[in-house]
C-alpha cells in the first residue's frame, strides 16, 4: 500500500506539473496582450512597453513560466489586473459558496441514486423497475441548466417558497439564510446528477446480482439481505467509488452553469466574469484551483478504491515485488 | 469482442428471455432523433418566417400567425427553434467528428505504445480530462470568438481525450489476442492490422460511445450558449434561446418549454439508439436485462 501511495502521489504531482503547463500555455496563447486591461483605449507604444514591463507579458514564455511555477508554489495567485486585488482571498470567499453547492449537491445526488439504482436493478423486468430507469434516461438527457430555470419558476415564481437566486452577503452569518438560497442550486445540480448515478448503481447491482458467488451464497442457505450485505455490498462499491470521483468532478462543472443560473458568487460566475474581462490572474487562479480540486479528487477515489478492494492491493503487491 | 462473435452471440442468445424486445429500445430512439433531424432538414428549405424577421409583436404567445409565439424581439419562435435543431445536430456532429478522430487516432497510438510511453500517454490523458469540457470550451472561446465553430473545436477536444482513453483499452485488449500474434507472424504489417483487424474489432463498442457522446456534445453546446459563450445571433440555439426566455417566463412560457423539450428529445433518442445498438451487440448485457 505504501508503495502504491507513494507512485500515486507521485503520479499526482506529475501531474499537476503537467497541468499547469497546459493552463499557462493556454492562457498566454489567447489574443490581446493581458497588457491592454490596463491601458485605455488611445494608449501609446511607450505606455503600452510600460505596461507589458509592469505585468511581465514582455519576458519570454519559460521565464514567465518559471516564475509563475515559483508563484504557485508559493501559493500566491497574483492580483487581478481589473480590480488589482489579490486572487487568492477572492477565492477563497467564492469557495464558501461552490464548495458547499458541490459537496451538498453531490451528497443528494449519492442519497437518492444508491436506493433508486439498487431497486431499478433489484426489480428488473417490473413496471417501476422499468420506470426508473426511463426516468434516469431522462434525467442524463436534461441540461442542468434548464432543470434550474424550471425550479425557479416553479418554487420561486409560483409558489413564492424559496429565493430565485443570490446568496447572503455575510456569507454564512446565519446558516439558514445561506442554506435557504442553495436549495434549488443543490437540487437541480443534485437531481441532474443522480440520473447518471443511478445507472452506475443499477448496472453495478446488476453485474453482482447476476455474480455466482451471490447464488452460492444463497444455495448455502443465506438470506437475500445477508447476501447481499455480506459479498454483492462490497463488490459492488468498487466500480461505484471510481466513478463517484469522475462524478464529484462533473457536480463541480454542473455547479459553475448552475451559479449563473441562480446569480451565486461562486467560482463559475468569477470565471465567466474573468473571461469576459480577459483578466488572466482570475482566470488561471480560478482554473489551477478547479485543477487542483480535480486531480486530488481523483487521487482520493484511487486510494479508497484500494482500500476497499483487496484483489486490487494484491494484484499490486505482486506488481511491486 | 471480436466481429465474428457478435453474430454467434446473436444467434445463441434466448430471445424468449428478453423482457423489452431490442426494436423498442432502438426505434423509439429513432423516433425520436429522427423528429429532431426532420425539423432541421426541413428548416434548410422551408422557415416559417426569415431568421431575423422581426415583424412580429414582442412575446407573443401560440396561436396565429405565429404557431408558438414570439420572443422578446418579435422574432418567430417556430422559426428559431427549427433552426436551432439545426445547429445542435451541427455541434453533435462536429464535436463528434473532432473527437472521434482525433480521440481515435490518439487511442491507437496510445493502445501501441508500452511501458513509460503508455504510462506518460496515459497520464496525459487523465490529465486533459480532468479539465472539464465547459472550462476548456471557455479558453477556446476566449482565444478565438464565441462561435459555433469555436463551441465544437473545444467540445470536440474536451470529448477527443475521453474517447483516446476508451480507445486506448480496447486497442491494447485486441493486441493482446493470439490472432494478431499469428497474424504478425505470417507476415502482416501493422497497418495492416490496424485496418483488419483492430478497427472492425473495436468499432462497435466505439461507435456506442460516440453516441453517447453526441447527446453530452448537443448538452455541452446548449450551456456554453446559455452562458454567452455559444452561438452568436442571429443563429438561434436552443441554449441561448432559453437564457432569452428565462426573464419572461410568465408572459411567454413556450419559449423556456420548447427548446428545453426538444433538447431532451433529441438527447433522449441519440442514447436510446446508443442502448439499442450496445443491446445488439453485447448478449451480456441483453441477458441481465
Amino acid at each position: 500500500m505504501t508503495a502504491y501511495l507513494l507512485r500515486r502521489t507521485a503520479l499526482l504531482v506529475v501531474s499537476l506539473l503537467l497541468a499547469g503547463m497546459v493552463l499557462f500555455l493556454l492562457l498566454r496563447l489567447l489574443p490581446g496582450d493581458p497588457a491592454n486591461s490596463l491601458l485605455s483605449v488611445g494608449a501609446t507604444p511607450d505606455q503600452i512597453a510600460a505596461a507589458r514591463h509592469q505585468i511581465g507579458s514582455d519576458r519570454p514564455l519559460p521565464e514567465q513560466f518559471a516564475s509563475w511555477l515559483g508563484q504557485m508554489a508559493a501559493l500566491d495567485l497574483g492580483a487581478s489586473f481589473v480590480s488589482t486585488l489579490p486572487v487568492g482571498p477572492e477565492i477563497a470567499s467564492r469557495l464558501v459558496v461552490t464548495v458547499p453547492l458541490t459537496l451538498l449537491a453531490f451528497l443528494l445526488a449519492v442519497v437518492i441514486a444508491v436506493p433508486v439504482g439498487f431497486l431499478a436493478a433489484h426489480r428488473a423486468g417490473t413496471w417501476y423497475g422499468s420506470l426508473l430507469s426511463a426516468l434516469s434516461q431522462l434525467g442524463v438527457a436534461v441540461p442542468v441548466f434548464w432543470v434550474g430555470m424550471l425550479l425557479i419558476t416553479v418554487f420561486s415564481l409560483s409558489l413564492g417558497l424559496l429565493p430565485a437566486g443570490g446568496f447572503p452577503q455575510d456569507d454564512w452569518a446565519s446558516p439558514a439564510d445561506a442554506l435557504t438560497s442553495l436549495t434549488l442550486p443543490v437540487v437541480t445540480v443534485a437531481l441532474v446528477m443522480s440520473a447518471s448515478l443511478i445507472r452506475y448503481v443499477r448496472s453495478a447491482t446488476l453485474d453482482v446480482l447476476g455474480a455466482d458467488y451471490l447464488r452460492t451464497a444463497r444455495a448455502l442457505g443465506s438470506s437475500f439481505t445477508r447476501a447481499m450485505w455480506r459479498h454483492g455490498l462490497r463488490n459492488a462499491v468498487v466500480p461505484v467509488v471510481s466513478i463517484l470521483g469522475i462524478e464529484l468532478a462533473t457536480t463541480f462543472l454542473g455547479a459553475v452553469v448552475v451559479e449563473s443560473v441562480f446569480a451565486l458568487p461562486g467560482l463559475g460566475s468569477m470565471l465567466v466574469k474573468g473571461f469576459a474581462q480577459h483578466d488572466y490572474p482570475v482566470i488561471q487562479g480560478v482554473l489551477v484551483v478547479s485543477t487542483l480540486g480535480v486531480l486530488l479528487i481523483g487521487f482520493a477515489a484511487d486510494v479508497v478504491q484500494r482500500l476497499i478492494d483487496p484483489r486490487l492491493r494484491r494484484s499490486l503487491a505482486r506488481e511491486a515485488g | 469482442m471480436t466481429a465474428p462473435l457478435i453474430g454467434e452471440a446473436e444467434a445463441a442468445a434466448p430471445p424468449a428471455r428478453r423482457r423489452v424486445p431490442r426494436s423498442v429500445t432502438l426505434l423509439t430512439g429513432c423516433v425520436l432523433a429522427g423528429l429532431v433531424v426532420a425539423v432541421a432538414v426541413v428548416s434548410l428549405f422551408w422557415l416559417p418566417y426569415a431568421p431575423d424577421d422581426t415583424s412580429g409583436d414582442r412575446l407573443m404567445p401560440p396561436g396565429l400567425p405565429h404557431l408558438l409565439g414570439t420572443d422578446k424581439l418579435g422574432r418567430d419562435l417556430l422559426t428559431q427553434l427549427m433552426i436551432g435543431a439545426r445547429v445542435a445536430l451541427e455541434a453533435g456532429a462536429g464535436s463528434v467528428l473532432i473527437g472521434g478522430v482525433a480521440g481515435l487516432a490518439g487511442g491507437l497510438v496510445a493502445g501501441f505504445a508500452t511501458r513509460w510511453m503508455d504510462d506518460a500517454l496515459s497520464a496525459f490523458l487523465d490529465i486533459l480530462i480532468a479539465f472539464p469540457t465547459v472550462l476548456l470550451a471557455m479558453l477556446v472561446t476566449a482565444a478565438r470568438d464565441a462561435s459555433l465553430g469555436s463551441a465544437i473545436i473545444a467540445i470536440g477536444l474536451a470529448m477527443s481525450a475521453i474517447v483516446a482513453r476508451l480507445a486506448r483499452v480496447l486497442v491494447k485488449r485486441v493486441l493482446a489476442q493470439d490472432y494478431i500474434t499469428a497474424s504478425r507472424t505470417s507476415g502482416t504489417s501493422w497497418p495492416r492490422i490496424v485496418v483488419t483487424h483492430v478497427l472492425p474489432n473495436i468499432w462497435p463498442t466505439l461507435s456506442v460511445n460516440l453516441a453517447l457522446q453526441f447527446g453530452l456534445a448537443v448538452l455541452a453546446e446548449a450551456s456554453l450558449s446559455y452562458l454567452g459563450l455559444g452561438t452568436p445571433p442571429p443563429n438561434a440555439s436552443w441554449g441561448r434561446m432559453l437564457q432569452e426566455a428565462q426573464a419572461s417566463v410568465f408572459i411567454a412560457p413556450a419559449g423556456v418549454i420548447a427548446p428545453g423539450v426538444l433538447l431532451v428529445v433529441l438527447v433522449v433518442g441519440v442514447n436510446l439508439i446508443a442502448d439499442g445498438v450496445r443491446d445488439v451487440a453485447d448478449p451480456t448485457r441483453r441477458r441481465t436485462r
